[in-house]
C-alpha cells in the first residue's frame, strides 16, 4: 500500500463517529474494556474539565469509557485533588510498580499506566488541553472498534481539504516540521504519513503496548511510531483528525529541549535497527544560551532519555495480567 | 387551566410538607450528576451565542434534549430550541426556559474552565448554566424515578438580550399550539433570585449626528458631545417622584475615536425604570421633548429610538406560586432575594401566565470575560427548581 492509499484509507475524521450509541454498542458485543489515561504535572487549571466532559460524555451518558485513571508525576498544585473530586481515579506515579523505582517524566506515567489500568485498550490525553471535548476519546478509539487489524490511533488536528487557493500544507507543530518529519523522512520514508507523530493523543491495545519499550521523556511518541512500524508495518496505524486543539504555546527554547530528547530516543531505535551507525558515543547535555547584560552566558540541560522496557518483561505485570498461565 | 390534583387547604399542606421533606434526597441526586452539570455547562458555554445568532447553542440544547428522550425535539423558525417530556395526564404544560443568548461577541474566546470549586468564563452564570440546569432536568427527573404529571416543555430561547427584546420566548408562546399553565424561568445566577412580577421599564437611544459641513461657528451650533452633555444634564435634572418608585439610568455614552478630532456623532443608552407605566409613559414624553429642543436649537440631528418597553405587571406576593418558592428556599437555606424582572418573565407576563424566575447558583465578575459561577451551591439551586416544578405540577400553586 502506497502512503497515498493509507492516507485514504486509514485517516479519519471524528465527524464519521458522531453515533455514539452505534459505537458502545459494538464495544460491548467486543466485550472490551476501554481505560482513559490522562498523564499530568500541576494541571489544576485544565484537568476539572477534562475529566468532568470525559465522565459525563463516556462514561454516564454514553459508556464508552470503563475507567478515567489521573497518573501524576508529583503535582504541587490540586491536580488530584480536582481530578478525583469530579471522578477521576488518581494514582501517583511513584506509587505505581515502586520496586521499579521513579522517574519524572511523562513516559513514565504512560509506561505504569499500562500496569495500573485494567482496559484492553488505553487512550491516551494531554491534559492541557483547553477546548476538550469527548471527540479527543471517542475520535481514536472508534477505528480501533471498527477495525481489529488497527492496533494504533494517533491523533491529529489540521484537516487538509479545500482551502482559499485549493490546497494548503498540512502537518504537525514546530518541531514535528523541523525534526521528526525529515527524519523520518530520511529513514522511514511510510511514517511520514502520520500528519502529527509528535500529538499526545492515541489510543493503542494494550498487547502492542505491554511489547514496546517507553522512553521517559520527551522521545516516547517517537519511539512508538517507530517500534510498532517496525513490528506491524503502516497498517497497524490509523490516524483521526480532531479538528483543533488549543493548549500552552511552549516557547521555543523549550521546544530546543524536546528536540534534544527526540533525537537521542530516534537516534538509539535508528541504531538498533541499524539504520545508522556510530552515534553511540554522543553527549547527553544541551547547551542553550542567555543574554545577560552585554555578554551571553551558556546553559547547560542535561537530558537523558532513559527507557523502560517492556512492560511484559515485568514479573509484577505477568502475574497480573496472568501473561504466565 | 386545568385542575391540579391537589385542591382543598386540607389536601395541599400536607402534601407540600411531604415534598419539602424529599429536598435532602433531591439534593444528593443532583450532587451526583454533577459531571453531567458541568459537562453541560462547559459544552453549550463554549459555544458563542451572541443575540440574534443563537443558532448553534441552541441546536446544541436541542441535541440533549433528544439525548434525554425528550418528544417534539426541534427548533422553530426563530432558533427556539424546545423538546417536550410528556406528563402521565397531559392536561397543563409546564414551560421551564432559559434564554439562550449572551452579550459576547463570537470572536470573544469563550473557553471556559473548571476549578475546584467554581467554573470561569464568559458568560458562564448569565446563561449557560441556566440552559445547562434546563437540559439537565430531565436527568435528574429519570435518576430520582419522578413522572411529572403535567406535560413539561423545556426551552432555551433565542433573542432575549438587549435588542432581542425577548422575542424568541414571545414568539413562542403568541404561536405555539400548546397552551402554558405555568412558566419557570431559569437563570445561572444569583441562587436565591425570585422574582415573580415586572416593573415598567423603557430602554432607548440617543443619537446626535451632524453633517461633515456642519457650522460649528454659528450661534446655538455645538459639537456632538457638547450636545449630549446638555441632553444628559436636562435628563439629569428631571423631578423623579418617590412613590411610584422611578429611576433614570444613564448606562453607555460613545463617541469620538481620538484626541484631536472632533467626532460627529455621539449616541447615549440609558434605561427608565417605574412601578407605574404611566409614569414611563410621562418620562417617555418628557425625554422626546428635549430631544425635539435640541433639534432646534442646535440644528443637528438628534433622535431618540426606544429599543425595548416592558408594561408592569405580574402575579401577587400572596399567589401560591411565590409562596411555595419562598418555602422551598427557606427549607434549602436560601435567602430569597426579591426582585421584579426585566426578562423572560415579563413575557409570561404579557400572556397572564403565572411564573417566576429562579437562580442556581451564586456568580461573580458578571458581565465580565472572567464571569464565575460556583459549583457546591448549583445543586441546591437544581433541587429548588425541581421542587418548585413538582410543586407546580401538584397543583400546589394553583388559586383556589
Amino acid at each position: 500500500m502506497s502512503i497515498e492509499q493509507w492516507i485514504e484509507a486509514n485517516t479519519h475524521h471524528h465527524s464519521e463517529y458522531w453515533d455514539l450509541k452505534k459505537m458502545v454498542r459494538a464495544k460491548e458485543e467486543q466485550n472490551l474494556r476501554i481505560s482513559l489515561c490522562i498523564p499530568t504535572l500541576n494541571e489544576e487549571r485544565t484537568i476539572g474539565k477534562e475529566v468532568v466532559i470525559f465522565k459525563s460524555e463516556l462514561m454516564d451518558r454514553y459508556p464508552l469509557l470503563d475507567e478515567i485513571a489521573v497518573i501524576d508525576s508529583g503535582s504541587t498544585d490540586k491536580t488530584l485533588q480536582v481530578a478525583q473530586q469530579f471522578g477521576a481515579d488518581t494514582y501517583l506515579s511513584a506509587d505505581i510498580l515502586p520496586e521499579q523505582g521513579f522517574k519524572r517524566g511523562k513516559g513514565e506515567n504512560l509506561w505504569k499506566a499500562i500496569y495500573q489500568l485494567t482496559g484492553d485498550v488505553i487512550v491516551y490525553v494531554d491534559a492541557d488541553i483547553a477546548n476538550i471535548h469527548p471527540r479527543f476519546v471517542y475520535g481514536l478509539v472508534a477505528p480501533l472498534i471498527d477495525s481489529p487489524q488497527i492496533k494504533y490511533v494517533k491523533a491529529f488536528y489540521d484537516r487538509p481539504l479545500a482551502f482559499s487557493s485549493g490546497v494548503r500544507p498540512s502537518g504537525g507543530g514546530r518541531v514535528t516540521e523541523i525534526l521528526t518529519r525529515p527524519l523520518f523522512s530520511l529513514f522511514f520514508p511510510e511514517l511520514t504519513a502520520i500528519i502529527q507523530p509528535l500529538s499526545g493523543e492515541y489510543a493503542v491495545r494494550r498487547e502492542v503496548l505491554q511489547e514496546i519499550a517507553f522512553p521517559i521523556g520527551y522521545g516516547v511518541e517517537t519511539t512508538h511510531l517507530i517500534d510498532v512500524y517496525s513490528k506491524y508495518g503502516l497498517d497497524a496505524f490509523a490516524q483521526t483528525d480532531l479538528d483543533q486543539r488549543v493548549h500552552r504555546n511552549q516557547p521555543t527554547i523549550d521546544l530546543g529541549r524536546m528536540a534534544f530528547g527526540i533525537l537521542q530516543a530516534f537516534f538509539n531505535r535508528a541504531t538498533k535497527l541499524g539504520k545508522i551507525q556510530g552515534v553511540q558515543d554522543i553527549h547527553r547535555v544541551l547547551r542553550q544560551f542567555q543574554a545577560d547584560s552585554d555578554h551571553y552566558r551558556q546553559v547547560e540541560h542535561p537530558i537523558v532519555e532513559e527507557e523502560r522496557p517492556p512492560m511484559q518483561t515485568i514479573d509484577a505485570y505477568r502475574e497480573k495480567f496472568g501473561l504466565d498461565g | 387551566m386545568p385542575p391540579g390534583p391537589v385542591q382543598a387547604d386540607s389536601q395541599r399542606e400536607p402534601a407540600i410538607e411531604r415534598l419539602l421533606g424529599r429536598l435532602p434526597e433531591f439534593r444528593d441526586a443532583a450532587a451526583q450528576i454533577k459531571e453531567m452539570l458541568l459537562a453541560n455547562l462547559v459544552m453549550i458555554g463554549e459555544i458563542p451565542s451572541p443575540t440574534f445568532d443563537e443558532q448553534r447553542r441552541l441546536r446544541f440544547l436541542q441535541d440533549r434534549f433528544a439525548e434525554c428522550g425528550l418528544v417534539n425535539c426541534s427548533t422553530d423558525e426563530l432558533n427556539n430550541a424546545l423538546g417536550i417530556m410528556p406528563g402521565a395526564e397531559e392536561e397543563r404544560h409546564i414551560l421551564v426556559v432559559a434564554h439562550g443568548d449572551t452579550a459576547f461577541a463570537r470572536t470573544e474566546d469563550h473557553t471556559i474552565s473548571v476549578n475546584e470549586d467554581h467554573a470561569i468564563g464568559p458568560a458562564v452564570a448569565d446563561n449557560a448554566l441556566g440552559l445547562a440546569a434546563v437540559a439537565t432536568l430531565p436527568t435528574l427527573l429519570d435518576r430520582l424515578g419522578i413522572a411529572l404529571r403535567s406535560n413539561l416543555v423545556l426551552m432555551g430561547s433565542s433573542r432575549s438580550l438587549g435588542r432581542g427584546d425577548l422575542e424568541g420566548l414571545r414568539f413562542f408562546l403568541e404561536n405555539s399550539p400548546l397552551k402554558i399553565d405555568y412558566g419557570v424561568c431559569v437563570e445561572g445566577a444569583q441562587l436565591g433570585r425570585l422574582s415573580y412580577n415586572a416593573i415598567g421599564m423603557l430602554r432607548g437611544e440617543i443619537i446626535v449626528e451632524v453633517p461633515e459641513e456642519y457650522d460649528i461657528s454659528r450661534f446655538g451650533a455645538s459639537h456632538v458631545i457638547r450636545i449630549l452633555n446638555r441632553i444628559i444634564s436636562r435628563i439629569e435634572q428631571i423631578p423623579l417622584p418617590a412613590e411610584p418608585k422611578t429611576t433614570i439610568l444613564i448606562g453607555s455614552i460613545n463617541s469620538g475615536s481620538t484626541y484631536n478630532i472632533i467626532p460627529n456623532r455621539a449616541e447615549m443608552r440609558f434605561e427608565v425604570r417605574s412601578e407605574s407605566a404611566d409614569m414611563v409613559r410621562r418620562l417617555h414624553d418628557h425625554i422626546q421633548q428635549i430631544v425635539d429642543e435640541m433639534v432646534v436649537t442646535t440644528r443637528a440631528n438628534v433622535v431618540f429610538h426606544v429599543v425595548t418597553q416592558r408594561e408592569p405587571g405580574g402575579i401577587a406576593f400572596a399567589h401560591p406560586l411565590v409562596q411555595i418558592t419562598r418555602r422551598v428556599m427557606d427549607n434549602l437555606n436560601i435567602e430569597p432575594q426579591v426582585s421584579p424582572s426585566l426578562s423572560e418573565l415579563v413575557a409570561f407576563i404579557r400572556n397572564q401566565i403565572p411564573a417566576v424566575t429562579l437562580g442556581i447558583s451564586n456568580g461573580r465578575n458578571l458581565g465580565k470575560t472572567n464571569e464565575a459561577i460556583m459549583i457546591e451551591p448549583m445543586y441546591t439551586g437544581l433541587t429548588q427548581l425541581l421542587a418548585v416544578l413538582i410543586a407546580i405540577d401538584e397543583g400546589l400553586c394553583d388559586v383556589d
